[in-house]
């Protein structure tokens, strides 16, 4: 046990005297004791805030929540509007943010989990890959500012849908090569033996097993971008009109909420709260439910 | 070589290129919107704690110090409380309470944002202007340093309420991974030092923090990461103040939630936008440094 011969002095040996070994594994006792009791303080915190956060969310927003908000627009303050056009423009982002990721951070996992064992170039994709994961999604948002809406002269859904994809890509990407990489290679080789082509293999054995858990991916990285705001903000911009054309601002329900939150109308703050449950509560839902599905598939 | 095969390995290594023109793509854009800034201002940019759109002069001095102070001061608050949720998922749980534990800590981290922003504005900021700030400004009232620490108005919004809430965000982020590398210990080790007579801490601090030293760095380190770049729950209650306040109650800006304050007021081709994607340059590279670090020194222990 080399790890505690390093530390001789914090595993005292038994003492001679019997009141000092009496004292001193009291003290070990009391100090085990205590930072066990902190312990536990921490996760009570955690599990505090979590629960705070669900129940200021239910207590402001339950009483919000009427057919208005599902079948009206948003509309100027005190004429009973509701986030028809942000629940739709969201969904839509959300979809075709995730369609275009989705298929690129598929092919990079592929790529990571089949091809590029041991190379420079697979390691530095690996790499760049995580390190997009923790990116600051305000800065994929200035990106695409630059890229796809001040060229083009305007905001536009699709410059926000562009924006989500980028922040799905790298979700994708590490879920589809760990669940891969599961895949044995015993299972490969018998598929190779039969003489069937690399890509074959992959498609139709190697997906087909690993897909409980590309599936829960994908999922993560829905529920990921259906709550970004910042990368929303410079691209799709948000719309107070009805509009379904992805060459316009679109509105989207964190964006909303964000105008609505900070206004000084009783009504729009209240609508804010409506988005925040049910953005909140959907993205928790297919979190858990992403969850048991990965359980069930291992 | 069978046709399909081509395609297929053509189309995953393609993939992967592009992974890499990506974040090749996001630097030389951010830098190519700033470069205005930075021909204008030059190195002085950075120390330019300015932020003048009649004058136009803009500098980086205060949101960056804003951006590093209240990442710091999230990590003190959520690195122990992180290490507790670890060490108590992993040593003293019950068994059958680690996963509903774990999972409640993970969906922490799932929350959007903009809801923490809101729960912040509209559950915290309160609670610090009613019951927090009086007490501690009267408290310090005349102690030299704390004082000026602590001085100001007790508005409730400011950077040590920015910092609060960013800690709330980044604690399941360390704590999962703390959790994962935790775990990673052999268990006969921890066995051992048991068999000789450890209490559960001595077990923690000799046999578990020694082997997993590294990686809880890493760990840390992303949670710095995610701080650094975080922006709505910021924008809500950091109080947007373009100027260094010494008080950790008084206002501020982060790099984040300036680029997020200014952009709707800035227009297309303009020396204030040039500054706030300088501002963004300036911001990927902290953090792409911080993540990058964060990454090396996981990798090894969680791959394993």
């Amino acid at each position: 046990m080399s790890a505690t011969a390093t530390h001789p002095g914090t595993v005292p040996g038994p003492a001679k005297d019997q009141t000092v070994a009496h004292k001193l594994g009291r003290r070990r006792g009391r100090t085990n004791l205590i930072i066990q009791v902190l312990c536990v303080l921490a996760t009570a915190i955690g599990l505090l805030l979590l629960a705070s956060i669900l129940f200021t969310l239910l207590w402001r927003g339950v009483g919000g929540i009427s057919l208005n908000v599902f079948t009206r627009m948003t509309l100027p303050p005190g004429s009973n509007g509701g986030l028809l056009n942000a629940i739709i423009g969201s969904i839509i982002q959300t979809m075709v943010g995730a369609l275009i990721g989705t298929p690129i951070g598929l092919m990079v996992g592929t790529y990571l989990a089949e091809y590029s064992a041991g190379s420079m170039i697979g390691n530095a994709v690996r790499f760049v890959s995580d390190v997009l994961l923790s990116a600051p999604s305000i800065l994929i948002g200035l990106f695409i500012y630059e890229l796809a809406v001040q060229p083009f002269g305007g905001f536009s859904g699709i410059a926000g849908c562009l924006a989500l994809a980028v922040i799905v890509i790298p979700i994708v990407v590490r879920t589809t090569e760990d669940m891969l990489r599961l895949i044995p290679v015993a299972l490969r080789e018998a598929a190779f033996a039969l003489g069937t082509p690399k890509w074959k293999v992959i498609v139709l054995i190697c997906y087909r097993g690993a897909r409980d858990g590309i599936v829960t991916g994908i999922l993560l990285s829905i529920a990921r971008v259906a709550g970004e705001t910042a990368p929303l903000l410079f691209t799709s911009l948000g719309n107070l009109n009805w509009s379904l054309s992805l060459a316009a601002p679109m509105a989207s329900l964190p964006v909303t909420i964000y105008q609505y939150a900070g206004s000084a109308f009783d009504d729009w703050v209240q609508l804010a709260w409506v988005g925040a449950l049910l953005i909140t509560v959907g993205v928790l839902a297919i979190n858990v439910a992403a969850r048991f599905m990965l359980r069930g598939g291992r | 070589m069978h046709i399909g095969d081509a395609v297929f390995a053509g189309l995953a290594r393609f993939s992967g290129g592009f992974v890499l023109v990506l974040l090749g793509a996001i630097i030389v854009v951010l830098f190519y919107g700033g470069f205005a800034a930075f021909v204008q201002f030059g190195p002085l940019f950075l120390v330019t704690a300015s932020w003048d759109p009649v004058k136009e002069v803009f500098g980086a001095a205060v949101p960056v110090y804003g951006t590093i102070v209240t990442s710091i001061l999230a990590l003190l608050f959520a690195v122990p409380v992180s290490f507790g949720i670890a060490f108590y998922l992993t040593e003293l749980a019950p068994v059958w309470a680690r996963r509903p534990i774990g999972t409640a800590i993970e969906l922490l981290a799932a929350v959007p944002s903009i809801i923490y922003g809101m729960w912040g504005f509209f559950v915290i900021v309160p609670v610090m202007a009613q019951y927090i700030q009086p007490p501690v400004i009267d408290a310090l009232d005349g102690i030299p340093v704390l004082e000026d620490l602590f001085a100001g108005p007790p508005f409730g919004t400011g950077i040590l309420t920015a910092s609060l809430i960013l800690a709330v965000m980044i604690i399941p982020f360390i704590a999962a991974t703390m959790r994962d590398v935790f775990e990673t210990v052999p268990p006969v080790f921890k066995e051992s030092a048991y068999g000789v007579g450890c209490t559960t801490w001595e077990v923690m601090r000799s046999i578990v923090i020694p082997y997993t030293r590294v990686s809880v760095v890493g760990g840390i380190m992303l949670g710095l990461g995610r701080a650094l770049g975080e922006t709505m729950a910021v924008t809500f209650v950091i109080g947007n103040t373009n100027r260094i306040t010494t008080s950790l109650f008084g206002p501020g800006n982060t790099i984040a939630s300036i680029v997020a304050l200014e952009f709707p007021e800035s227009h297309a081709g303009s020396l204030k936008l040039s500054s706030l994607l300088a501002l963004g340059f300036i911001l990927f590279v902290i953090s792409f440094i911080v993540l990058a670090i964060s990454r090396v020194l996981l990798r090894p222990r969680l791959k394993a």
